[in-house]
């Protein structure tokens, strides 16, 4: 029913699916509508952290030894907490400097050394080939296994032509599609649209197959329609097999802590990882939604473990089928052929999503980091080939076929054996040796070039040593003597008993002794000497990552450089057009017309270098550009110099900047404070210019009829006596001005005498009445007086309450009707204070003066002459009635007349009578 | 010889004042208490020479004093304007109008009755 044409059908269809989502998302991403540009698929691309290993070999492990699969997405877990410095850091850092790769950022960091650059290379290769080998035996075995449908039979050790092998196609499949998406520009800092876009697919397909195989299982183990499972685990030899899984436990703790590290920093440093974590982020952003979502999708996958490898033990009893492959024999035993066929697509997914990016990681640092550094050496004897990028495309092309083969070759050699079984996390040790140098050069300002070199070379052997040699020890390639004593007998030597440390997993154990070698080394040589000139540049970019967005190593470069020399280099690598626009944008970035202005200092070699660092790698990038200028080397104590000033200058213009701030709001307080100065200003001079008016008037009557008098001792005594009379009414004027002014100035300073008291309203206008009695009997003005029985009390001082009483009246005096004058003057209680009103009977006041009536010298003219007065005492009375708490304003009543009330709050005094 | 003299002031003492000065030096005068009732009493009775207060209601002084000025009819007009206002600006101000005269109160009564002697001569 499935046949072998069959299954290569599909998966051809499935790759070309993968080819056509590539192919569509490139040309998107060409047209600028990006399809990747979001966090989800960026997160979804993460996942290609699980390959087949997980798949497949999931549920093997828990078949083995229970929850032991489980610390393999703890750690990621774990860490994916701490990506928001660790994560964002390498990102800004790999951005800014164009970082192609693992090798390339660690060689970066400690002074663009080819030399560590390359042993990362070595490191990543040798530990992540046989890796890839485990992803193509996925394969292989899966599809021999599907073959075989209905029946189930475990697939033999290969024995197949190399045309009829799988696996062998499967790898030139793969390398056709990871040079068509992965080798299409040299910009290896150039994202690749397509293939993540085909990653992120792939995740989806992966999660949906390992899904789909759980649901069945469970609802199968939960009775809800799906497979019926025998009823096993009441055998006694049954029960003992599922023990690890029924009864889960997390000890030995050692190894899951271990297991928990390991898999963590493998996250971040695996060559494919930093692939699709760092070099193809489109947005840094997207970093905040990958921190979870990227755990969520670890935690789903892991969802249905259990249940399968429970269902597998119990279907398969004898042991004859390896747990490996429940995740396929399962669905194969209940006869679900399309199940089976999804498994195996799942399973292709993980495991080429893993080999092509991996191969790509590989490919850019082979060929920037070993073989780009060979030939520069070479070209020292002989002239370079002048369209490098095509040669450098072509070593990648190169590469990428190689490690193919190599990871095919490997399967083909280690087939059953335990090198390969057991590489997953054997690889993943090796990949841990890269952390103490990347860890330690983003917080740590210390380290050296040797150091790093020490402790990557240190930590390398010992893996060797205590893993990869163990390991091929196991599978009968090597004399398995030397593992249990050391060599020539030497039993602390003993590769899986290191100084005497017995009792640990094989990986805990060589994961420990090191990691403990490459700390231990990184950490002492790199003390030996002080980091020099480069090496303090970089760490300042790397440590300091997240302080200054876009790290600056400009201005340490000193020396001699021409434009046209840097352009002709990078043309070699980029080709012309690429060259001159990017030239272009730089001149422009810089605010300069046209490339010809540009000039060739510091700040433009290092932007060449940076350049070209996107395509073959900082080192390299480094040493070529450094072949056509001329750099004046910069001493140590230079360097720190310019990063000293550079720093300080930093510290200041913040500083600056916060100060100018202050000033700005300063300024802006001091301006609005001027602006209501110069209002008080222009207030007070029309009041002096008032003042000065109302001053000078009566003073020139007084003036005018003084000298009459005294010119002409003649006057009639009439006469005399109706001047003298003026005289003596503007000198009362005068002083009455006087007074108010003054009264009015101290009210309204707040430096009056207040007498407050227990004051009784019906005394306080009697008292007024009485003194305004004449003024208003000689106008013959009837007055009346409206007091309620009920004691008014208010809180206030008993003399200025009289005086605006005084002044309302007499301003009623003067306004009230010539003829038939009435004034009333009424007290009514309010609900929580007195009401008091001063009505007259004349021609009130025009609507719009209602308010003004209160403002200093607004006088309101009686039919067109002046009424006597200062124009001062009805803002006196404002004045002292709002310092009670009480409100006084003007109104007209509906007869004729104007009407000026107002209101005080009432004083309970506390014994009631 | 007796001169028509206008007083417009809406200070009734020294309007006063002004009037009995004025009386005494043997002139016809007329007396006016706001802008409007002094434009229209220069307009009915062409006086001589017209005193004229700043501030007043209805139309102040400086602009009765630009009224007078506008009409070619009233060309003769002498006008001498009081003010309590003493600033230097409003002194130009009231000049540059056309005013031939500009005291500041309080005032002098011999300077004044000077002034408008000195301003009458002018006229003859």
């Amino acid at each position: 029913m499935i046949t072998g044409p069959l299954i290569i059908g599909v998966s051809f269809t499935y790759v070309g699916l993968l080819f056509a989502i590539a192919y569509w998302a490139d040309r998107r991403a060409d047209q600028g509508r990006s399809v990747i540009a979001h966090p989800t698929v960026y997160a979804l691309s993460l996942a290609v952290y699980c390959t087949a290993w997980t798949f497949y070999g999931s549920v093997g492990r828990a078949t083995e030894n229970g929850l032991g699969f489980l610390p393999i997405y703890l750690g990621p877990t774990l860490i994916a907490l701490l990506w928001g410095s660790v994560m964002l850091k390498m990102i800004r850092v790999s951005k800014a400097e164009r970082i192609t790769s693992i090798a390339d950022f660690i060689a970066s960091r400690y002074g663009k050394s080819q030399m560590l650059g390359g042993l990362v290379t070595v490191i990543a290769v040798i530990g992540v080939v046989p890796y890839i080998a485990l992803q193509l035996k996925a394969i292989a075995w899966s599809f021999t296994i599907l073959k075989h449908y209905p029946d189930l039979q475990m697939p033999d050790q290969t024995t197949l032509q190399l045309w009829h092998d799988t696996a062998f196609v499967i790898a030139l499949l793969l390398a056709a599609f990871t040079i068509l998406f992965g080798t299409r520009q040299l910009d290896a800092s150039e994202r690749h649209e397509g293939l993540v876009a085909a990653i992120a697919f792939e995740s989806i397909v992966k999660l949906l197959a390992f899904m789909a195989v759980g649901l069945f299982v469970t609802f199968g183990l939960l009775g809800l329609g799906g497979p019926e499972l025998p009823q096993a685990v009441d055998q006694a030899r049954e029960a003992a097999r599922l023990d690890p899984l029924l009864k889960p436990s997390i000890s030995p703790f050692q190894d899951w802590l271990a297991i928990t590290i390991l898999a963590g920093l493998a996250v971040m440093l695996l060559p494919r990882q930093f692939q699709v974590g760092v070099v193809e982020v489109s947005d840094e952003r997207h970093l905040r939604r990958a921190m979870w979502l990227f755990p969520l999708y670890l935690l789903i996958i892991n969802l249905f473990v259990i249940p399968i490898a429970v269902a597998g033990l119990a279907i398969f009893p004898n042991g004859e089928v390896n747990g490996d492959t429940f995740m396929l024999t399962l669905p194969i035993a209940f006869e679900q052929p399309w199940l089976a066929l999804l498994v195996f697509i799942g399973g292709l997914s993980a495991a080429t999503g893993m080999v092509i990016v991996e191969t790509i990681a590989l490919s850019t640092m082979v060929s920037n980091d070993l073989v780009l550094p060979v030939l520069m050496r070479h070209w020292r004897h002989r002239r370079a080939p002048e369209d490098l990028g095509w040669l450098l495309l072509n070593i990648r092309r190169g590469a990428i076929i190689g490690i193919l083969m190599l990871g095919y070759l490997y399967y083909r050699l280690a087939g059953e054996a335990y090198a390969l079984v057991s590489i997953g996390l054997i690889s993943f040790v090796a990949i841990a040796q890269l952390a103490p140098t990347v860890i330690g050069g983003l917080y740590w300002r210390g380290g050296t070039r040797e150091g790093a070199l020490a402790g990557l070379s240190a930590g390398f052997l010992v893996w060797i040593y205590t893993l990869l040699l163990p390991s091929f020890a196991k599978s009968g390639w090597l004399p398995t003597a030397f593992m249990e004593a050391g060599p020539g007998g030497l039993d602390f030597l003993a590769p899986m008993a290191l100084f005497g440390l017995t009792g640990w997993n094989p990986i805990t154990h060589g994961l420990f002794w090191s990691l403990v070698a490459n700390l231990g080394a990184f950490l002492i040589v790199s003390s030996l000497r002080e980091p020099n000139a480069t090496e303090a540049t970089q760490a300042r970019t790397y440590v300091d990552a997240l302080r200054h967005r876009q790290p600056t190593s400009a201005p340490l470069w000193r020396g001699s450089a021409d434009i046209a020399e840097l352009m002709r280099l990078a043309e070699r690598f980029l080709g012309v057009e690429r060259t001159r626009r990017a030239f272009t944008d730089y001149a422009g970035s810089r605010d300069l017309p046209s490339l010809d202005v540009l000039p060739a200092d510091g700040q433009t070699v290092s932007f060449a270098e940076t350049l070209l660092s996107g395509a073959i790698g900082g080192a390299s990038a480094r040493l070529m550009v450094a072949s056509v200028t001329e750099e004046e080397a910069l001493g140590l104590d230079e360097v720190l110099d310019i990063l000293d000033e550079a720093s300080q200058i930093r510290a200041y213009s913040r500083e600056i900047e916060q100060k100018s701030l202050a000033l700005e709001a300063a300024s802006a307080e001091l301006r609005a404070a001027n602006l209501s100065l110069k209002e008080l200003d222009r207030l007070k001079d029309d009041f002096m210019s008032s003042v000065t008016h109302e001053l000078r008037t009566p003073l020139a009557s007084i003036r005018a009829f003084s000298e009459i008098l005294y010119d002409d001792p003649e006057i009639d005594l009439d006469q005399r006596k109706r001047f003298l009379g003026i005289l003596v009414s503007e000198t009362e004027r005068l002083s009455r001005l006087v007074n108010q002014v003054l009264d009015l100035a101290k009210i309204e300073s707040d430096h009056a005498d207040w007498r407050n008291e227990a004051v009784e309203l019906q005394e306080v206008v009697e008292q007024a009445a009485e003194a305004t009695e004449q003024l208003i009997q000689d106008r013959g003005i009837q007055l009346g007086l409206e007091l309620p029985e009920q004691a008014a009390v208010v809180w206030g001082d008993r003399d200025r309450l009289i005086q605006v009483l005084m002044n309302l009246l007499s301003n009623a005096a003067k306004f009230a009707a010539a003829e038939a004058g009435r004034i009333d003057v009424s007290l009514c209680a309010t609900d929580d204070g007195w009401h008091l009103c001063v009505a007259d009977n004349g021609p009130g006041i025009p609507e719009e003066a209602l308010e003004l009536v209160f403002e200093k010298f607004r006088q309101t003219k009686v039919g067109g002459t002046k009424p006597a007065g200062t124009g001062l005492g009805l803002p006196i009375s404002r004045q002292i009635i709002d310092h009670l708490g009480g409100k006084i304003w003007a109104e007209n009543l509906p007869q004729k007349g104007a009407n000026l009330c107002f209101e005080l709050p009432a004083h309970r005094s506390n014994t009631p009578d | 010889m007796s001169k028509r003299i206008l007083i417009v002031d809406d200070e009734p003492n020294i309007v006063i004042s002004l009037e009995f000065l004025m009386m005494r030096e043997g002139h016809e005068v007329r007396v006016a208490r706001d802008g409007e009732a002094g434009l229209a009493a220069v307009k009915t009775h062409k006086p001589d020479l017209v005193v004229l207060d700043v501030m007043m209601p209805k139309l102040d002084g400086f602009a009765v004093l630009e009224a007078v000025r506008a009409d070619a009819n009233l060309a003769a007009t002498r006008i001498l304007m009081l003010t309590a206002k003493g600033r230097e600006a409003e002194q130009n101000k009231g000049l540059a109008l056309g005013a031939d005269a500009y005291m500041p109160k309080p005032f002098s009564t011999r300077d004044l009755v000077e002034k408008v002697k000195e301003l009458l001569e002018r006229n003859d």
